[in-house]
Parts: C-alpha cells; sequence; structure tokens
C-alpha cells in the first residue's frame, strides 16, 4: 500500500488535493511534489493542500511542503494549507512557518480566499 | 535499575518504521504521554534518517545501530552510522529568514525541539553517534 494516497478534486478554478497517509522521506514526499508539478504543468495554479488525514509527517515532509508553496509561487500561482492536524501545526509553528503559509480551518473559507 | 536494547539495520529507509515502532513501545512501556512518546519517536526517525542518507550515503555494507539505554527517569537513545560526523554548533538555523524556505535543514532543530538533550561524538571504532535523551515529567 502506498504511503501517501492523493485524491484530486477541482471547485471552481481550484484544485484541492485531499491527501491521506505519511509524508515523509521517500515515497510520500516524491508522490506531493509530483502532484503539485504535474497540476502547475497543466496550468491548474489555485492549490489547496488538505492535509486533514495526514497521520504522519517527517521533516522531509514538512520541506516537502515548502518546496511546494515555493514552486507554485514561481510559477505564478497560490499553495494555501487546509485542515493542519495538531502535530503538523506544531511542526509548522516550531520552524516558524506557519507564518509562511496561509492556513484555513474550513474548505468554503479557503476557496473564497482564492478568489 | 537500567535496561538497554540494541538494533542493528541496514542503510534502507525501508527499516526506520521499524524502529519507530520499537521506539514507540519502549516509550510507553516507560509512561512517557502519548504526546511525549509520539516526538521521541519523530526525534528518532530524524535521527536514523539522518544515519541513513548523511552518514552512511545509503550504503548497504554500512549499518545503523540504535542502542536504547532505560532508566527509570529517562530514555536514551544512541544512533550510530558509519559517517565522518558533523558538528551540532555549526548547522544553519533553519528558523533565519534566510533558511526559511530551503527545503531541508530541519531535522536537528526538530531532535533538540522535542528531547532534553541532543549530543554527537565520535565512536571509539569509527562513526558518529547521535545521543537523544528524554526526561520523564515529574507527574509521568
Amino acid at each position: 500500500m502506498a504511503q501517501l494516497n492523493i485524491t484530486t478534486r477541482e471547485v471552481g478554478e481550484v484544485t484541492i488535493l485531499d491527501l491521506s497517509g505519511k509524508v515523509t522521506i521517500g515515497e510520500g514526499s516524491v508522490q506531493l511534489r509530483e502532484a503539485v508539478r504535474q497540476l502547475l504543468d497543466n496550468g491548474k495554479k489555485k492549490i489547496l493542500l488538505n492535509l486533514g488525514d495526514v497521520s504522519y509527517v517527517d521533516s522531509s515532509g514538512i520541506g516537502e511542503l515548502v518546496s511546494s508553496y515555493s514552486t507554485t509561487n514561481k510559477n505564478g500561482g497560490q499553495l494555501k494549507l487546509l485542515n493542519l492536524t495538531k502535530k503538523i501545526q506544531d511542526l509548522l509553528a516550531i520552524t516558524k512557518l506557519l507564518t509562511v503559509f496561509e492556513i484555513h480551518e474550513s474548505e468554503d473559507a479557503a476557496l473564497t480566499s482564492f478568489k | 535499575m537500567t535496561e538497554t536494547l540494541e538494533l542493528s539495520i541496514e542503510s534502507k529507509l525501508e527499516f526506520v518504521d521499524l524502529v519507530s515502532s520499537v521506539v514507540k513501545s519502549v516509550a510507553a512501556k516507560m509512561g512517557f504521554a502519548e504526546d511525549d512518546a509520539n516526538w521521541i519517536e519523530l526525534a528518532v526517525h530524524e535521527a536514523v534518517i539522518n544515519a541513513i542518507t548523511h552518514g552512511n550515503k545509503h550504503a548497504s555494507d554500512k549499518s545503523v545501530e540504535v542502542k536504547f539505554v532505560i532508566e527509570s527517569e529517562a530514555l536514551s537513545i544512541f544512533v550510530r552510522d558509519r559517517g565522518a560526523g558533523f558538528d551540532l554548533e555549526q548547522l544553519p538555523d533553519p528558523t533565519d529568514a534566510d533558511n526559511l524556505l530551503k527545503p531541508s535543514g530541519r531535522g536537528i532543530f526538530y531532535m533538540r525541539a522535542f528531547m532534553d538533550e541532543v549530543g554527537r561524538s565520535t565512536h571509539p571504532e569509527g562513526g558518529s553517534v547521535v545521543r537523544l535523551t528524554k526526561r520523564k515529567r515529574p507527574h509521568q
């Protein structure tokens, strides 16, 4: 079984990636990188990562979130985070990344913020 | 009374989860709170990943040894690789504005955040050893 499952949904111009499982060094991080890369290649530049079902993240996974954010920005897009678990929130807070990402607790509010 | 437990794994990322299971099990048996046990597990995960990737550079003939020293009030985990080591004090701070958006460099920072002590030494028979210690809180 894959460490990380990614399901893609589109709501208007926003693409939501529902992540479930582990975002860790190796497979999980690579899958996320490729999913974001593919969206950008297809001109999908409004990306919302739903992390509500992510059970485990390590420093590589946090690094991949940062990379995804930077890559999206460089391509003229926006990448935002939805439904952070307490653990991910703590990991982002400790490394001062909570201020870097735009974070939402409600999907509706997140979708509205892209308009 | 001190108890010890030692594991040796090949430098393969798929074995990291195995070490993590043992860490969680040992921390729970010692009575650490679930949150603390999860952070200890993450710290050891980061140390073992570093040992495999930076220390042993994924070489299949180089192992990573993980030793648990279980005391009534504290758990220490020693992670040994066969690399040249590094200076803990010379690592860039990932929270500096210049480093904030770098994709790597947070592993040891997390170890320090979640453990009470983090040290590094050179093993007398070669390689580098990272020591992670977590003390139990008074009520645990």
